[in-house]
């Protein structure tokens, strides 16, 4: 390199390591209204909860924003001894109501049943509310209801506890579900991504995008087909698998809203380290990709709702693989790349093509671009 | 995935940058300007630069439609669409392009409706769809997008909807380069010819700048192996010293473009007197407006339009960026007051724009990647 090449890349550099000062700053929410991007599980999605509910909650029990709360509860009386458990919540106002492969009411189970189980909680009890639009037909409400059983009955849960509330026509879309739970977290298992050092490798459980790819052509507004349904199950089956397998799992996570880009993220943040994948080793389903190719997104934001991105001690990332593909939902589980020492902060990704790109985190929702 | 995976063949551009790479004369640079956003952002998402020498610098031109849109055009649409019975249609990502009060985002938080939707043709089914409703479709594009909006207004005419229109917002490629090329604060070798526009209107209208600037020119397509393949056209024509217009997207681009579409824009469009470019300035005849035959779906005419003028920020260096005087990390608020959460410059928000294209996916110091880790490809 020349002496001008090397004065370049320095200066460079410094840019970068200026900006990362600036991300590591702690995040203002600038604009006086909420927006869309506020819900869609990206940068403004984080700026959201930290700005506001982190500032105004603030305890050491919400601080790690992990998928569930762990919480210790004393043992009374002589038994003393006292136990973990971890406490979830989560609403569902998904459009449209029915879709491939599930509806609202699995989804509502589900998706709190694997916030649990990825916080290495055996799942126990849900809470169900329902928002109910005047007008909403009861039959429909009889079919969630049953979904909600079934998927209840296979994650082995029960529902306990519920509300119900009905506004006027037009306050709500049909229906809305809130979805509350608890399990217990077996003593000395203790998750999250804080713990992920470099040389521990990071998994998936299988294709990725399935869900999110699914909810858009099912909204019908693009005229695409495609083979493909929502993941929407339970997790708790394969986490308790690979919990019992391998001993070096550090920190597992149910990649939702804003993908497995945005696990990878709050990894490399969490962690202070990096994470590099290698593009060529995520599962993705050919319709998938092919459904997002000519959208113009990109699968790694799109949300799933059975699949988990796990980082286990590298040593222990082949066992942790056959421990998730002996599970029927992890049949096409992967090691999709690792942690990294460097750079801090930030996920690369070895492109298909032989490059290296970041995977940063999405404002808001992907947005498909003009042409 | 047919169609998509033999032109991304890593094999394949390994041969490539050899050949690029054997090219390249010894203490010289080269600067090639990739006049498309679209190409930036395959450049960054795969990774592109990876494959050139360190001789070759890539200029990200000013192709990117979002990216040129100016302040005051954010704030005419979101006024048209501030008024009563008006549901605006725009494509996705003019959604977060910033005008003095927010984006249409911000506009529809209190209380707009701007839909987004995929095509022009979805505006019509939606205004046929609300007759009590007033649907005006926020046209931008170059002359890739501009034949959709032409052909859903004749269409919209035909079957007699009345409540539809467009803001016209469509801008023409060539001015923008002419403005770029005789721009005197830039030194550029040659240019990477925009595929989807050149689809529309060919490769004819390139040969001025082999001819009258001596600047190779190759139109290319999307996929990285064709981009890497217009650099090795480009730099070929260097060696040999030619300046040629060259069609490495010959699987789409006709050279003579695509007569049925240029009579639909001639038809429902006409040139403007000029028009202000984000970060370029006033521009003459670069843009289209409505013909006076197609009034009734000018929202400009139907409307009362302010057109307000918004001077660009100050600290906002996209014009410097976008003629490529400038690599986006050079620019004074790049990253830190300019991010894709709090764009200050267009070239921030669209993912096709230089810099977000940068801060999305390049900004990466090459040497703290590990060089390779290990992971079986252990597909089950």
């Amino acid at each position: 390199m020349t002496n001008q090449r090397v004065l370049r890349a320095d200066r460079e550099q410094q840019v970068l390591d200026r900006i990362e000062r600036a991300r590591r700053r702690r995040p203002k929410l600038r604009e006086e209204r909420i927006t869309m991007s506020h819900g869609a599980g990206g940068k403004a999605t984080q700026t959201l909860i930290e700005a506001i509910f982190l500032d105004a909650f603030r305890n050491p029990l919400l601080e790690p924003l992990e998928d569930a709360a762990r919480l210790p509860i004393k043992g009374n009386g002589e038994a003393g001894g006292g136990v973990t458990v971890a406490l979830t919540t989560d609403s569902f106002v998904v459009s449209p109501l029915f879709f491939p492969g599930g509806n609202i009411g699995d989804l509502a189970v589900n998706g709190t049943v694997n916030d649990l189980a990825v916080a290495g909680a055996t799942p126990l009890y849900l809470s169900a509310g329902f928002i109910l639009e005047e007008g909403f037909p009861v039959a429909d409400l009889t079919a969630i209801a049953a979904s909600m059983r079934a998927a209840a009955d296979a994650a082995g849960v029960a529902l306990v506890t519920g509300d119900t509330k009905v506004v006027e026509r037009g306050k709500a879309d049909g229906c809305y579900i809130n979805t509350a739970g608890v399990g217990a977290v077996p003593a000395g298992v203790n998750l999250g991504v804080a713990q992920a050092r470099p040389g521990d490798k990071v998994l998936v459980s299988g294709p990725i995008g399935d869900h999110g790819v699914t909810i858009m052509l099912a909204r019908g507004e693009l005229d695409i087909e495609a083979d493909v349904e929502s993941d929407t199950a339970s997790l708790a089956g394969l986490v308790a698998g690979l919990l019992a397998a391998v001993p070096g799992v550090r920190a597992l996570r149910d990649a939702t809203r804003g993908g497995v880009a945005t696990i990878l993220n709050e990894i490399a943040k969490a962690a202070d380290a990096g994470v590099l994948v290698v593009e060529d080793a995520i599962p993705v389903r050919p319709q998938v990709r092919g459904a997002a190719e000519l959208l113009g997104i990109d699968p790694m934001y799109v949300a799933c709702e059975g699949r988990l991105v796990a980082v286990v001690d590298g040593a222990q990332a082949e066992q942790a693989l056959a421990a998730l593909r002996a599970h029927p939902l992890g049949a096409q589980a992967a090691i999709i790349g690792e942690v990294t020492a460097q750079p801090v902060g930030l996920v690369s990704l070895k492109t298909t093509f032989g490059g290296t790109r970041i995977v940063d985190l999405l404002v808001g929702d992907p947005l498909p671009r003009i042409c | 995935m047919r169609f998509v995976d033999e032109f991304r063949d890593a094999d394949k551009a390994h041969a490539l940058a050899a050949r690029i790479a054997a090219l390249c004369e010894p203490g010289r640079q080269y600067k090639l300007m990739e006049v498309c956003g679209g190409h930036t952002h395959t450049i960054y998402k795969h990774g592109l630069e990876d494959y050139l020498p360190e001789s070759i610098t890539l200029v990200h031109g000013p192709g990117c439609p979002v990216c040129v849109i100016p302040m005051g055009r954010v704030d005419d649409a979101i006024h048209l669409a501030s008024q009563p019975d008006v549901i605006m249609t725009s494509f996705g990502d003019m959604m977060r392009v910033p005008g003095s009060n927010g984006a249409f985002f911000d506009a529809n938080a209190r209380g707009t409706t701007i839909k987004m939707v995929y095509s022009p043709l979805d505006s019509l089914k939606i205004a046929k769809a609300n007759p009590d409703k007033r649907v005006v479709f926020m046209a931008i594009g170059f002359e890739t997008t501009a034949p959709s909006t032409a052909m859903t207004v004749l269409r919209a005419r035909a079957q007699g909807v009345t409540n539809f229109s467009v803001f016209c917002n469509h801008v023409t490629i060539i001015p923008a380069i002419k403005a770029i090329l005789d721009s005197p604060d830039l030194r550029l070798d040659g240019f990477i010819g925009p595929g989807h526009v050149s689809t529309v209107i060919g490769c004819r209208p390139y040969e001025f700048i082999a001819r009258s600037y001596g600047k190779p020119v190759v139109v290319a397509g999307f996929e990285p192996l064709d981009i890497l393949q217009s650099i090795y056209m480009l730099m070929l024509q260097l060696h040999e010293g030619r300046s040629e217009v060259e069609n490495q997207y010959s699987r789409v681009v006709p050279w003579d473009g695509n007569p049925v579409a240029l009579r639909a824009i001639g038809e429902t469009m006409e040139l403007r007197p000029f028009f202000e470019w984000r970060g370029l300035g006033f521009i003459s005849h670069s843009a289209l407006k409505m013909r006076g035959a197609y009034a009734d779906f000018d929202a400009e005419l139907l409307f009362d339009v302010p057109g307000v003028r918004v001077a660009d920020p100050k600290a906002c260096q996209c014009g410097e960026v976008l003629k490529g005087v400038l690599k986006p990390w050079e620019c004074k608020v790049f990253g830190t007051a300019c991010t894709p959460e709090t764009p200050i410059g267009t070239c921030m928000v669209s993912p096709e724009g230089a810099c977000a294209a940068y801060y999305n996916y390049g900004r990466l110091n090459r040497q703290r990647v590990p060089e390779a880790i290990s992971i079986e490809l252990s597909r089950p």
